[in-house]
């Protein structure tokens, strides 16, 4: 256990991205997350890695590609427009089954939007953002250390299913500094000569790709593999936080930087003897449905608090249906949710 | 029969297998030199093929290397992340003319810019193949495509572009020619061209960049000995042949 340090959450995660053993980041410069590229680019020639700032977000995602289909550990970091840019070459790394971390600090949008921290790219991470049937490992840290703790279990879980990991933060959590422990290593070694590139020697020559034309349905049993692969991460990786929700009458549901907001609110509403609490989950893909089902049981109401229109919401809807009523609170276009607002909307009239 | 010598032989480096590539199409050839210049070195098992998108997209098929896909445009791009990530192998990016000029323009001038150590070959036939004959960044003035039914209009569509002459205005890349495979001798000057592009990166010399003026016959509307004349009498006057840089 190290001992606690302030960094601001950009540096640290691209810190942690070290520790996690990643030696190779490829990225464009964009706001608020350029502390992550100025902090690689002076760390990973210290550690005999590769920082190279590349000519646009879509050649680092394929660059990405290119240094994780040689088997290295691999990331890229950019903000919502980036991710925007780099949907293609992440669709292109579920098809070839490619491991590699992702990180989207988000920023208000569409469009240029501003350079504030928002949560409204929650769709293009979760529900899919390229093109086909894909899916991507999500993780939503919700403070400095997480955010850190995240990047480590984002490229273990990346190596151990061959698929992309995203950490998906805002602009507060990549610009604010906070106390945290830098993590371990985690020790987690996949073995990857079984299909790296690594030159045909002594076997067939391999290929990591995504077109099949032939036969017919060579496409299909792709997906299929790609679909059990991402039924065993359902069953195996869901990670969420509850807070104070065994007793509550209300539950708020929220992650990253607006479950911070909420966990405020509840101290003002259980001070003022409503029995508030939190569910956040940690993985928004997978989300964690069922668990979600069981931390409502009891509840009266469930107020959804985003950074967005509401985008997460409709998973909350999916997990719990016409169970319990269900409102929404939201600010868009990177303003950031309010206590006084949660609390005036959990207190009984 | 014991006098019998062995003197001409599949490269090791190519499958022995049918390809899909059409009658008088150049990629059959250039895949051969490539595998031949690859067996003379010795370095087939040690050397990753970043194939395209466009007719020659299932080459890794043909060529007996580790080999990967890359998106519309973007193999440079792989082949920068792949050779940062293991700077022992020898990394080949092989493109074609909408590939490498028009929807990857980008990943080409920066990575040839950064003098990135692979090897590029760069198959120019003037013409879109793959979706069926569309007009091509280095389509001729006057040329007609699917997409330029009237012919290339330079007041609409642009001149042609010359990758050659284009990245010779940077300062990083070490071998910079044009060849062509229309004729034997074109054909050996290609062989030799893209055995220098090896040697360069195996001596860690940097960026080489070798193009080829080849056939679509099939797009083009010819036979393929009529194509293999027009790469003489059409592109060669716009896109000479030619060593541009040899450090």
């Amino acid at each position: 256990m190290g001992k606690p340090i302030l960094m601001k959450g950009n540096e640290a995660l691209a810190e942690a991205a070290i520790v996690a053993g990643c030696h190779h980041y490829f990225a464009y410069p964009i706001t608020p997350q350029n502390e992550i590229s100025a902090y690689l680019a002076m760390r990973l020639p210290e550690v005999g890695g590769t920082f190279l700032q590349a000519e646009s977000e879509i050649a680092s995602i394929n660059m990405v590609f290119g240094a994780a289909a040689a088997g290295a550990r691999a990331m890229t970091s950019s903000s919502s427009p980036g991710i925007s840019l780099m949907q293609e070459g992440i669709s292109y790394l579920a098809g070839a089954e490619l491991p590699a971390v992702v990180v989207n600090i988000m920023r208000g949008g569409p469009g240029l939007g501003n350079i504030s921290g928002a949560q409204g790219d929650y769709f293009q991470a979760v529900k899919g953002g390229g093109h086909g049937d894909y899916r991507n490992i999500v993780l939503a840290p919700a403070s400095v250390q997480e955010l850190a703790d995240l990047m480590v279990l984002a490229f273990d879980l990346a190596d151990k299913y061959r698929m992309v990991a995203m950490v998906l933060g805002d602009g507060y959590l990549g610009q604010m500094s906070e106390s945290l422990v830098l993590p371990s290593p985690s020790g987690l070694a996949v073995d990857k000569s079984g299909w790296a590139l690594s030159g045909a020697r002594d076997r067939e020559h391999r290929i990591l790709y995504s077109l099949r034309l032939f036969p017919e349905d060579a496409v299909e049993k792709i997906n299929l593999r790609l679909q059990a692969k991402y039924q065993e991460v359902e069953a195996a990786e869901v990670r969420f936080e509850a807070h104070r929700a065994e007793d509550a009458e209300v539950l708020l549901v929220s992650f990253g930087l607006s479950s911070r907001i909420c966990r405020a609110a509840i101290q003002t509403l259980r001070e003022r003897g409503v029995r508030a609490g939190l569910f956040r989950p940690i993985t928004l893909w997978p989300f964690p449905y069922r668990e979600l089902v069981a931390a409502a049981a009891g509840v009266r109401r469930v107020l959804v608090v985003e950074m967005n229109a509401g985008q997460m919401l409709e998973d909350v809807r999916l997990a719990l249906g016409e169970r319990v009523p269900i409102e929404f609170y939201g600010r868009m276009g990177a303003m950031v949710v309010e206590e006084e607002e949660i609390v005036r909307r959990c207190t009984p009239a | 029969m014991s006098d019998a010598k062995l003197v001409y032989s599949r490269p090791q480096a190519l499958v022995d297998t049918p390809n899909h590539y059409c009658p008088g199409c150049g990629h059959g050839i250039i895949h051969k030199l490539l595998a031949q210049a690859i067996d003379e070195l010795g370095i087939r098992e040690r050397t990753i093929l970043v194939a395209p998108v466009g007719c020659a997209v299932l080459m890794y098929y043909y060529l007996d290397l580790d080999s990967c896909e890359a998106a519309h445009g973007r193999a440079q791009a792989v082949a920068t992340g792949l050779k940062r990530a293991r700077k022992d192998l020898v990394v080949v990016s092989y493109q074609g003319d909408g590939d490498l000029l028009a929807i990857g323009t980008a990943e080409t001038v920066h990575a040839a810019n950064r003098g990135e150590n692979f090897t590029t070959v760069f198959v120019n036939n003037a013409i879109y193949g793959m979706t069926g004959g569309q007009m091509a960044p280095t389509s001729l003035v006057g040329q007609k495509t699917k997409t330029s039914p009237y012919g290339r209009d330079p007041a609409e569509a642009g001149q042609p572009i010359r990758a050659c002459e284009l990245l010779n205005t940077l300062e990083a890349p070490v071998f910079i020619e044009r060849c062509a495979v229309n004729n034997v001798k074109n054909v050996l000057r290609t062989r030799k061209a893209i055995r220098k592009a090896l040697d360069n990166q195996i001596a860690g010399k940097g960026y080489s960049f070798v193009e080829v003026l080849s056939m679509c016959p099939t797009n083009w509307g010819m036979d393929p000995v009529q194509a293999t004349a027009w790469v003489e009498t059409d592109m060669m006057p716009f896109f000479p042949l030619g060593n541009f840089r040899d450090r």
